[in-house]
């Protein structure tokens, strides 16, 4: 009903957001799918809950308390309930779907027609999503549907006072725009940049992506391979890689961990591979449906030894679609190992975008072609000592050449040499390549006004609540704005000042306990924090909830 | 046509003496009689005196880390496979570290033969049990003797329906020899596990203790489709070791299950960005 309620709102010209909250089982417990629609652009939850459709008592005992004026739908007949409340209002769902659709099936349908009701608008929206949804099962089931929505929205025209409660105009029309989560996103990305192999073992929240690239593994050419566990996952990638597939895993903080051995060797190797890293609360197995930001500092120092990576954190899903194949060109240009950081609330949130535009990504591959390697390489070496640090790339099997990679500490050739001049050279050669994709990573989004008193500094999937929380405090009249990270490591330190130099107090929020942002920030550009608002209670935050911070920080 | 010279001559760091050199003596031979040039051949390796085979051994080749020689051995064939991709490995870093990965290999059956030289021992680290080591083997870790129970490759490869499970003897390069030529030619995973005495740690199993013990299968002793024969001779071990090719299964292989393969390696599909407009739609 969510997605349906969602995608009929988002059709009707709103913006819409939508966020799930369930627990680590696969039925019951108590879950929640919130929708969050505007006129205007929209990245985060609020916390006011103006429509509640509570189908168990778990819902009104939990929920009733954030209703300010708003509406409760219920079937008094199914829930049973011991207060009353002004917001209660009772629709006979079951009652409805049975009479009307013959099946109690429909129950869903029924209460989303009864909310469009609330919200005083039509049902052409809903009627659409709802006949283009069951198209598959036949027109008998597209007609019940039809039936009982209209059914559930008469109910409350028919018995609610004045006939409905939100007077919800429409936006004006305005370009379609799609409805996606981070999760869909990034395996959109992952295609649009010609992924042709990945293998993963599941895990939460990273599931989507797998599941994503799966499903259209066919169409587009991909071998995905579900490993026997994620050692072997990201150690299949780096074959593949190796022999020249673009390659990739998707995991979650726990399945990296297995990861971490081949991190190394994709070092050492110097094996491109990208590593989608979706991140929930730890540690171990932890809260595994709730979200965190608690695996960047992780990522950056997992592996033993020094060695090059680059590490990129998408805000929504747009930068999920994008950063992805930007991910796959610079590992491949680097040969280096590229994350790609989301978390459970970027990756299964339903955010409105602008319509992703696959003709600005760009597939480098970087190769060095048969031409290539019979005219300027007559003794290949694979590690070839160059200025920059990186070496020419070819793949085993192209004539005339050999290509050898060892995860021993090795010469030019790829054979193994432990002198202590080789050492120092290859350390040198791979190191250098930090510094010129410093001079690529994108300094960090400003949001609001260029020379704001107070700034907010956040990165990844933290964007759409921090910079609704700037838009909130410049309307009470603060002097804010957001400097938002994507592109983390390695960090552009220049930039960064330059970003940071105006503003007096500066604020890091991050989705976790220790501001690990924060600490990056300290070490990799020598700046301080003032403050930091932390939140690691496993739930993303709100603009609400950082105003209140604020506040109680006696920062505003 | 390819020639054992095409494939090196290099300093190794292995002992003197050591059952690796005939190994890899035999596995040249066996490349050059198949006519393999150098550079249509990947080798992956682990870690380990036997992981080292590669850097003697002039191909291409990712020797990666111990116990992970399957997993990129299995993908390298996926993403290309016209390479003959070969996988060398240690009992320890193919039956210890590796194990779960060679279970999982056999059940996906790519098309890749696994050279596993084992010693059982542990070689590279100076002379701990392996996997493979007989029980009351004494070491400076199993100071009373190995307690658990040496694990058969063989009937592990064979009760798991491995496509080609052969066994061959460093002692016995004119042997080990055919045995490779006919596991690289086989359709499937071939599992070839190799005796291969080691000359400073494993003073158990010596070059006498096993040419005491090894006897040739003849070919036509019993139908090679047929597991339940093949499992019955795997048990034998003691006094008599068989050697030979126990067990052939043609089962389906990895690569041929993926359509995209079937035109070329997936390494010369172009990249389909633009189709990625019409699943942008569907989000709209
Ligand atoms: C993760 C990891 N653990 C341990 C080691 C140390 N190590 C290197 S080789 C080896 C065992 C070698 O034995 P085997 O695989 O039988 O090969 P051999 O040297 O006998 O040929 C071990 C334990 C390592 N390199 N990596």
């Amino acid at each position: 009903m969510g997605s349906v309620l969602s995608k009929s709102l988002l059709n009707s010209g709103f913006y819409v957001f939508s966020t799930q909250y369930y627990l680590s089982r696969i039925r019951g417990g108590h879950n929640t799918f919130q929708i969050r629609i505007s006129d205007s652009e929209l990245a985060a939850m609020g916390e006011d809950v103006d429509i509640l459709i509570a189908l168990d008592r778990a819902s009104i005992d939990r929920h009733l308390g954030e209703m300010s004026d708003g509406v409760v739908i219920v079937d008094r007949d199914v829930v049973e309930l011991d207060k009353e409340h002004d917001s209660i209002f009772h629709v006979p769902l079951l009652k409805i779907a049975k009479d009307v659709g013959g099946n109690k099936i429909y129950t869903n349908t029924v209460a989303a027609g009864a909310a469009i009701g609330l919200l005083c608008l039509s049902l052409d929206s809903l009627n659409g999503v709802l006949t283009s949804i069951f198209k598959k099962k036949g027109q008998e089931i597209i007609d019940n549907n039809l039936k009982v929505a209209k059914a559930g929205y008469d109910y409350v025209r028919e018995n609610y006072p004045h006939g409905c409660k939100f007077n919800v105009s429409l936006p004006e029309a305005q370009e379609k725009r799609m409805l996606i989560a981070g999760n869909e996103a990034a395996g959109l990305g992952a295609l649009a940049a010609g992924v042709q192999f990945l293998s993963a073992y599941p895990m939460t929240p990273s599931t989507g992506v797998l599941n994503y690239v799966a499903s259209h593994a066919g169409e587009f050419g991909v071998v995905v391979e579900q490993a026997e566990d994620e050692i072997a996952a990201l150690n299949m990638a780096l074959g593949a890689s190796f022999t020249g597939a673009r390659s990739m895993v998707t995991t979650a903080g726990g399945g990296f961990c297995l990861m971490v051995e081949a991190l190394g060797l994709a070092g050492i190797t110097e094996t491109p591979v990208v590593i989608f890293l979706a991140q929930r609360p730890g540690p171990a197995t932890g809260l595994p449906t709730m979200t965190e930001q608690g695996d960047l500092l992780f990522a950056l120092h997992a592996a033993q030894g020094e060695f090059p990576r680059c590490i990129l954190a998408p805000g929504t899903p747009d930068e999920c679609f994008y950063m992805m194949a930007e991910a796959f060109n610079i590992a491949e240009k680097y040969q280096i190992p590229v994350f790609v950081m989301s978390d459970q609330y970027l990756a299964d949130s339903l955010f409105t975008c602008k319509r992703f535009d696959a003709s600005k990504i760009t597939v480098e591959r970087h190769l060095l072609s048969d031409q290539e390697l019979r005219t300027k390489h007559g003794d290949y070496r694979r590690y070839k000592f160059t200025p920059g640090g990186i070496s020419p790339r070819a793949l085993p099997g192209q004539e005339g050449i050999l290509v050898c990679a060892d995860s021993d500490e090795h010469d030019e050739f790829g054979h193994i040499d432990e002198s202590q001049e080789n050492r120092i050279r290859m350390m040198d050669k791979r190191m250098k390549k930090l510094e010129l994709l410093a001079t690529e990573m994108k300094p960090p989004k400003i949001y609001g006004s260029h020379d704001a008193k107070l700034t907010l500094i956040g990165w990844g999937s933290t964007y759409g609540p921090l910079a609704e929380t700037v838009d909130i405090l410049t309307k009470e009249g603060h002097s804010a704005n957001l400097v938002h990270f994507n592109y983390i490591y390695p960090m552009p330190a220049e930039s960064i000042h330059k970003a940071l130099a105006k503003s007096k107090k500066k604020i890091c929020v991050e989705n976790n306990y220790t501001g690990q942002l924060a600490r990056l920030l300290r070490t990799e550009a020598g700046i301080e924090m003032s403050d930091k608002i932390l939140r690691y209670d496993g739930l993303p935050f709100t603009p609400a909830s950082i105003v209140e911070a604020l506040r109680e920080k006696g920062v505003i | 046509m390819a020639s054992v010279e095409d494939y090196g001559d290099y300093e190794t760091a292995w002992c003197p003496g050591c059952g690796d050199f005939n190994i890899l003596k035999a596995l040249k031979a066996a490349l050059a009689n198949l006519g393999k040039s150098p550079s249509e051949v990947l080798m992956v390796s682990g870690i380990g005196q036997a992981g080292k085979l590669p850097q003697y051994l002039n191909c291409n080749f990712f020797n990666g880390l111990h116990g992970r020689t399957l997993p990129p051995a299995t993908a390298a064939k996926l993403s290309n496979h016209e390479l003959t991709v070969l996988a060398v490995a240690g009992d320890g870093d193919c039956y210890g570290e590796g194990g779960n990965h060679l279970i999982h290999a056999i059940r996906r059956n790519p098309d890749i033969t696994i050279l596993v030289h084992d010693n059982q021992i542990y070689g590279l680290t100076k002379g701990q049990a392996s996997p493979t080591s007989e029980r009351g083997m004494v070491s400076k870790i199993q100071r009373e003797g190995v307690f658990n129970n040496p694990l058969n490759p063989i009937a592990l490869a064979i009760s798991q329906e491995c496509s080609f499970v052969s066994r061959g003897y460093a002692g016995d390069v004119q042997h080990l020899t055919e045995l490779l030529i006919k596991a690289i030619r086989h359709r499937g995973l071939s599992l070839v596990e190799v005796l291969q005495p080691c000359v400073t740690f494993n003073k158990l199993n010596t070059f006498k203790w096993y040419s005491n013990r090894v006897y040739k299968m003849e070919d036509g002793e019993y139908p090679l489709d047929d597991r339940v024969k093949a499992f019955e001779r795997s048990l034998e071990w003691g006094d008599r070791i068989p050697l030979g090719i126990f067990y052939v299964n043609e089962r389906p292989v990895l690569e041929d299950n993926h359509e995209v393969l079937k035109e070329a390696p997936l390494i010369r599909h172009k990249p389909q960005t633009e189709k990625v407009n019409g699943l942008i739609d569907g989000f709209m």
